[in-house]
């Protein structure tokens, strides 16, 4: 395993995340194990593994969001750009500006209208400027696919949308603050298949201007969107390598018996 | 066969036993409200509603000097107490999980069960005793003092009962805690948040002990924050101790007024802060 992660990382001259040694606990449960993995920029990461093996950790890892819940605790570098992101000086907002993310279950604000969720990011950041926020709604809302959409319907609550729309909703509402990376938890899962392609579509055409990592259940998913793919078991980092290789080719044989659905 | 009747009997024995408690609950209200209404309704007149009492014992004159002061006391407590409660609330369900948290969650339920009286002589030895006078503030001041807590308990409530993905998602858009507080949490339960403003407000607008002892009751308009003024709860309660049938119907009717000011602030506040988006089809 280690020698394909080192291959991988060699060709890639300056990856976008790096990390060294990172350990994530909840309380007492040991849930990352020294991970060390790269993501590449402008490219779409894929994560995958059984419930339970710290995926969501991972990446939660990556924006400082983990540290939120109570008796969480991380060790170890998460190198963004070379920058450590818990460095002491480091102020996890400004963490957060750069390394957006997108829940599992469709989050808008309930009480916000299309308009001001996508807004929200900036206003509450102190942005006031009416005429500059106009612009970034309309071009995040376009970004996310949803502006034809929704552009007579900006004064309507967020929430009054469906579900697949929702969810792209909130991917603007994630763009509308200009981070570079955009990390997705389980997008599609709670989403229909028309939904899920918009989504996958969306992915794809966003790599150009960011760098995404997305967790899935769905490994057809993972084959179909993403470029490198990271096999997680239990907090361990099993394989990661490209995504045709991975899918075709596995070294691991824990990685074989996961994509032929022998176990998860 | 006969499992299935007996457990659509016990079915029904729950339904009917439910049906017949919200009668119970409901018949004293009804009643109340439909004798105020009829004893109260005859007294209505536009002289009623736009003049100040007249001389005692003749009749005449209206509560008009009454409901005045019951505007200007409700605001003014609302004002003062319910930022101060709001706050609290906040407080409480953001950063009260430690022990300081638990010491105010306590006072705060000691004080909401406290004899609206003894606010009442706390008020009067503080402020009316060092002002001087009976005043419209110190009124104020005791209304506000009752509201607080009603309000910190419902704001904390209703914030608790924000969902984590929403703050999450706030957060993870680079917001800091304090803007995701204010900007996003508060304003997803503002409708629970308000609610609890209006419930304390039809809390106080009926409490009588204390303004006896802090804004003493007045036959004239307002004059002046530090002067006694009147308001509908005392004035029912003046009117009910004359002697004299006109002045009871006139308390029936200042009872009246005060149950539909009440319910005026309430739609009236409630239209102004609706949501100004269309609402969720």
């Amino acid at each position: 395993m280690n020698t394909q992660v080192l291959e991988l990382s060699k060709r890639e001259e300056k990856p976008k995340i790096e990390t060294d040694k990172l350990n994530a606990w909840f309380g007492k449960n040991h849930v990352l194990k020294d991970i060390f993995i790269t993501i590449r920029r402008n490219a779409i990461t894929a994560i995958i593994g059984p419930s339970g093996c710290g995926k969501s950790t991972l990446i939660r890892c990556f924006n400082r969001m983990h540290e939120l819940v109570p008796g969480a605790r991380v060790s170890g570098t998460v190198l963004l750009d070379g920058r450590n992101v818990y460095d002491r000086e480091v102020d996890p907002v400004l963490v957060r500006r750069k390394v957006g993310m997108v829940f599992q279950k469709p989050n808008p604000f309930p009480t916000m209208s299309v308009y001001d969720n996508v807004a929200a990011g900036l206003r509450l950041n102190g942005v006031s400027h009416r005429k500059g926020l106009d612009e970034v709604v309309r071009q995040s809302l376009e970004q996310a696919g949803l502006w034809d959409e929704v552009k007579d319907d900006l004064d309507k609550s967020g929430a009054s949308l469906s579900g697949g729309q929702q969810q792209r909703l909130c991917i603007a509402r994630t763009l509308a603050v200009q981070p570079e990376v955009v990390l997705m938890d389980e997008p599609c899962s709670a989403l229909d298949p028309v939904a899920t392609a918009k989504i996958e579509q969306l992915m794809i055409a966003l790599k150009n201007r960011y760098t995404v990592v997305i967790v899935t259940h769905n490994m057809q998913q993972a084959a179909r969107v993403s470029d490198n793919t990271a096999f997680l078991y239990l907090g361990e980092l099993v394989e990661y390598s490209e995504t045709s290789r991975l899918f075709e080719n596995p070294s691991h044989p824990l990685t074989e018996r996961y994509i032929t659905g022998k176990f998860g | 066969m006969a499992g299935y009747a007996m457990r659509r009997l016990k079915d029904k024995l729950a339904f009917g036993l439910g049906i017949l408690c919200v009668a119970v609950a409901i018949i004293p209200l009804g009643s109340i409200l439909l004798e105020v209404i009829r004893n109260g309704a005859s007294a209505l007149s536009l002289q009623f509603l736009t003049h100040p009492p007249g001389a005692i014992g003749e009749a005449g004159g209206g509560v008009a000097n009454a409901i005045q002061g019951t505007v200007i006391l409700i605001a003014l407590a609302t004002v003062i107490g319910a930022p101060l409660g709001v706050i609290s609330g906040i407080y409480l369900a953001e950063f009260g999980d430690n022990r300081l948290g638990a010491a105010v969650r306590f006072l705060n339920e000691v004080l909401m069960g406290f004899p609206s009286i003894v606010v009442g002589i706390f008020v009067y030895t503080l402020v009316v005793l060092g002002m001087g006078s009976f005043s419209a503030i110190a009124g104020a001041i005791a209304l506000a003092i009752i509201m607080m807590p009603i309000i910190a308990r419902t704001t904390e409530e209703s914030l608790k009962l924000v969902p984590r993905t929403i703050r999450e998602a706030a957060m993870a858009l680079g917001i800091r805690r304090w803007r995701t507080i204010l900007g996003v949490v508060v304003s997803t339960a503002r409708s629970g948040i308000v609610t609890g403003i209006m419930l304390s407000i039809a809390r106080i607008s009926g409490e009588t002990a204390p303004l006896i002892m802090t804004v003493l009751g007045s036959q004239w308009f307002f004059a002046g924050l530090n002067q006694p003024m009147d308001a509908l709860p005392l004035r029912v309660w003046r009117l009910a101790l004359l002697p004299y049938d006109y002045a009871h119907q006139q308390g029936w009717g200042a009872a009246l007024v005060l149950i539909l000011l009440v319910l005026v602030v309430n739609i009236g506040v409630r239209f102004a802060i609706r949501r100004r988006i269309r609402p969720v089809r």
